[in-house]
């Protein structure tokens, strides 16, 4: 896995270039916490993405839209570094946190996981206890070293995530034991334990009850005061309801990104038209 | 002649009969097959087993009393005088009857009257096959007509073909069981005739294993001592040994071809590791003997230790290497059964490889693992060839793996190698530590299948 460097002026050009479409289209203030330029990801010979440029804003819900297959998810897993686990795959362009290069050579994936956490489409609870589950992450980076810290650091996880009530009783059952719904807020509990700054979701609620969806959709709103969220999602509404951008992707590429209601209400592109009113996809 | 001509005309008339019945099926409704209750080819299996089964139970029925019933009746008619012996001389006039029918010359005149009860033998003998060739086609053929006159569209030929299957398959499975059970029960009734003559608590805590019993009264060593302790001890050393070679090694190059190792390199590997199942034991008992045992001394004796020729340490390493591709083969399966999702997981919050690992992936992957150590402590135990020639046949009582020991596979081995009596203590005693062996591997088996329930985490 290498940062192919193009040379300093094309990349520059790109950035240029792509910052002033954003400008344009960017009505919001809020400070940009993640940026992309010109990311292009290949797995083997095949392209998946072909040059995607996007401004994450803090404290704000990004929700990613497309057909399957349209590079949703492998844009979503540039951002943690979670690629570099798939033999073959190459990223191209440029990924910054807070303005650093992430496939920069100073970066570690360990350091930058801990800052921009992950919540999977299905849900994948450690075959551990409740209480060890939302531990692990805090464990591993040393983040409380007192058995009181980390009760307190569960606590805290468990209550943001709004499963303490739940499950308060039982934090030394296994958290397989528990139902698809709460498995999946107990995975969002640990990813927010070690207090990451961007929080990324691959379809989360994909394999959920309409029931279990709603808690999680307030749960996404609540969480964006103390955090970025990305969140990739197949449902148009769920886009509309928690997420104030929408990016919306297409065989590769972004076609436009822009207020949630603008895309929803007026898109300027026509796939995106096509694509929101049902027509394809 | 006339079994296989049956044999023939069975298989003849049930394949006949599956076609006759599907076709009788496709009749009964004028073509018109979703009119029927079961699809056509139901009907045809049905007709075929009402053919074939019957005839073929009544043959195999036959079969097992046809030689005793004939038997009989030879005997019957031979005078009272030569019938109304002890069982031996009764059994020796059958062996005449037998051997005369079936040609074989004996070199002893007999009795005219047996020669004619063997000649009514052959007789009686090819009547009843006959009788079996003509009652058996006529079984067959009237199961095929009743069947066939039974179809029609409502007939529930499916529901009956597949309750004939599920007997056939429950039959399989008792056959393996009744196999067990039977082999259990002789090794439990040779062991009491054991532990008739020898007191079973002397057997299991005794510290003395002498096994040599006189045959004379006047001959040296007549005392035999049935001690069982030192054979445990030795199983357990050496058992102990390969285990610690086997289960750190194998579990380490598990965990290295199937989290590190690149495709290539695992595909290279994994053939290679799999070699050292594949080789005899035999062969692994002379490089115990040869190879790895004068080493061990050599070692031992530079650093000043007295090391036997034949140590359980020799022979213990070299079991553990065999057991190697067991433990990392099911291991490798079981960590590579642990889903993507948990290691994707660990990763997305941080998680070194190494700290997915040992924290994520080995536990998830911890009752297979337990059941893999458990198989392979199984196989130790019962390993015999390897103990035999590395680690001798001195049934010591001791802890240190410097020393000759023995196990209670390789003394079952020895006692009952070669002639034996099987009435005197020495040879049933093998049946005796049979026994324990059975018990204990019965037990370990278990306890592996109570861990792999109480562990196991459900991934779909």
């Amino acid at each position: 896995m290498s940062v192919q460097t193009e040379t300093l002026t094309d990349r520059t050009a790109a950035m240029t270039q792509a910052a002033m479409t954003q400008t344009a289209a960017r009505a919001d203030t809020a400070a940009i916490k993640m940026l992309a330029r010109n990311v292009k990801v290949y797995y083997g010979p095949k392209q998946a993405l072909k040059g995607i440029n996007l401004d994450i804003l803090e404290n704000r819900v990004l929700a990613l839209i497309g057909p399957s297959g349209c590079g949703k998810s492998t844009f979503l897993r540039c951002l943690n570094r979670m690629n570099d686990t798939i033999e073959n795959c190459r990223v191209d362009g440029t990924l910054q946190l807070d303005g650093e290069d992430i496939y920069g050579r100073m970066i570690d994936t360990v350091q930058l996981r801990a800052r921009v956490g992950m919540v999977f489409q299905k849900p994948n609870p450690f075959p551990k206890s409740i209480y060890d589950n939302i531990a692990y992450g805090p464990r591993i980076h040393g983040m409380a070293t007192h058995r009181d810290e980390m009760d307190e650091v569960v606590q805290k996880s468990l209550e943001r995530a709004g499963l303490w009530n739940e499950v308060k009783d039982r934090l030394k059952e296994p958290g397989t034991g528990l139902s698809g719904g709460q498995q999946q807020r107990l995975c969002i509990a640990r990813a927010i334990a070690v207090s990451p700054e961007v929080i990324l979701m691959d379809e989360p609620c994909s394999a959920l009850d309409p029931i279990a969806t709603a808690h999680i959709e307030e749960l996404i709103d609540e969480l964006r005061e103390n955090f970025t969220i990305v969140i990739v999602t197949h449902n148009m509404q769920q886009a509309a309801r928690v997420s104030q951008k929408t990016a919306f992707f297409h065989l590769g590429d972004m076609v436009e990104c822009d207020d949630t209601e603008e895309i929803f209400t007026n898109p300027r592109d026509e796939r995106t038209q096509g694509y929101i009113t049902g027509r394809y996809g | 002649m006339q079994l296989s001509v049956l044999l023939v005309v069975l298989a003849l008339l049930s394949v006949t009969g599956y076609y006759l019945g599907r076709s009788t099926a496709v009749r009964a409704v004028d073509g018109r097959v979703v009119r029927l209750h079961s699809v056509p080819s139901y009907h045809g299996m049905y007709v075929a087993l009402w053919a074939g089964l019957p005839a073929l139970l009544l043959f195999v029925l036959w079969g097992a009393s046809e030689n005793w019933l004939v038997m009989q009746m030879a005997l019957a008619g031979l005078p009272p005088e030569l019938t109304s012996v002890n069982e031996q001389a009764l059994n020796l006039l059958k062996a005449d009857i037998l051997n005369l029918a079936h040609g074989v010359t004996t070199g002893r005149d007999s009795h005219a009257a047996v020669k004619a009860a063997a000649a009514r033998y052959v007789e009686l003998h090819s009547l009843s096959r006959w009788m079996l060739l003509a009652i058996g086609a006529a079984m067959a053929m009237g199961g095929l007509l009743f069947a066939r006159a039974r179809i029609e569209a409502n007939h529930r030929a499916r529901n009956k073909v597949e309750r004939v299957l599920n007997l056939f398959l429950v039959g399989c499975s008792l056959v393996a069981i009744l196999t067990t059970i039977g082999i259990v029960l002789s090794l439990l009734f040779e062991a009491m005739r054991f532990f008739a003559v020898y007191p079973p608590l002397d057997f299991l805590f005794g510290l003395h294993w002498s096994p040599q019993t006189a045959m004379r009264a006047d001959q040296v060593g007549s005392s035999g001592s049935f001690g069982a302790i030192p054979l445990f001890a030795g199983t357990l050393l050496i058992t102990v040994i390969s285990m610690a070679v086997a289960v750190p090694v194998g579990l380490m190059s598990a965990i290295f071809m199937s989290e590190y190792a690149s495709p290539n390199i695992r595909t290279a590997l994994k053939p290679i590791l799999e070699v050292l199942a594949g080789i005899p034991t035999v062969v692994y008992g002379f490089f115990a003997a040869l190879t790895m045992a004068p080493f061990i001394r050599g070692v031992g004796q530079s650093i000043g230790l007295d090391v036997a020729s034949e140590s359980a340490l020799g022979a213990g390493i070299v079991m553990g290497v065999m057991i190697i591709p067991f433990v990392s083969s099911l291991s490798d399966d079981v960590i590579n059964a642990v889903p993507q999702s948990l290691r994707d997981g660990s990763y997305g919050l941080g998680a070194t490889k190494s700290e997915t690992i040992r924290q994520v992936v080995l536990p998830a992957a911890l009752p297979g693992i337990v059941a893999a150590i458990m198989l392979a402590v199984s196989r130790a135990i019962g390993e015999t060839m390897i103990v035999v020639m590395a680690a001798g046949l001195s049934a010591n009582l001791t802890a240190n793996p410097l020393e000759a020991v023995t196990t209670v596979t390789t003394q079952i081995a020895t006692l009952l190698v070669g002639d034996q009596e099987f009435d005197s203590p020495k040879t049933l005693s093998a049946f005796g530590l049979g026994l324990v062996l059975f018990l204990v591997t019965l037990s370990l088996n278990m306890i592996a299948l109570k861990v792999v329930q109480k562990y196991r985490e459900k991934y779909d």
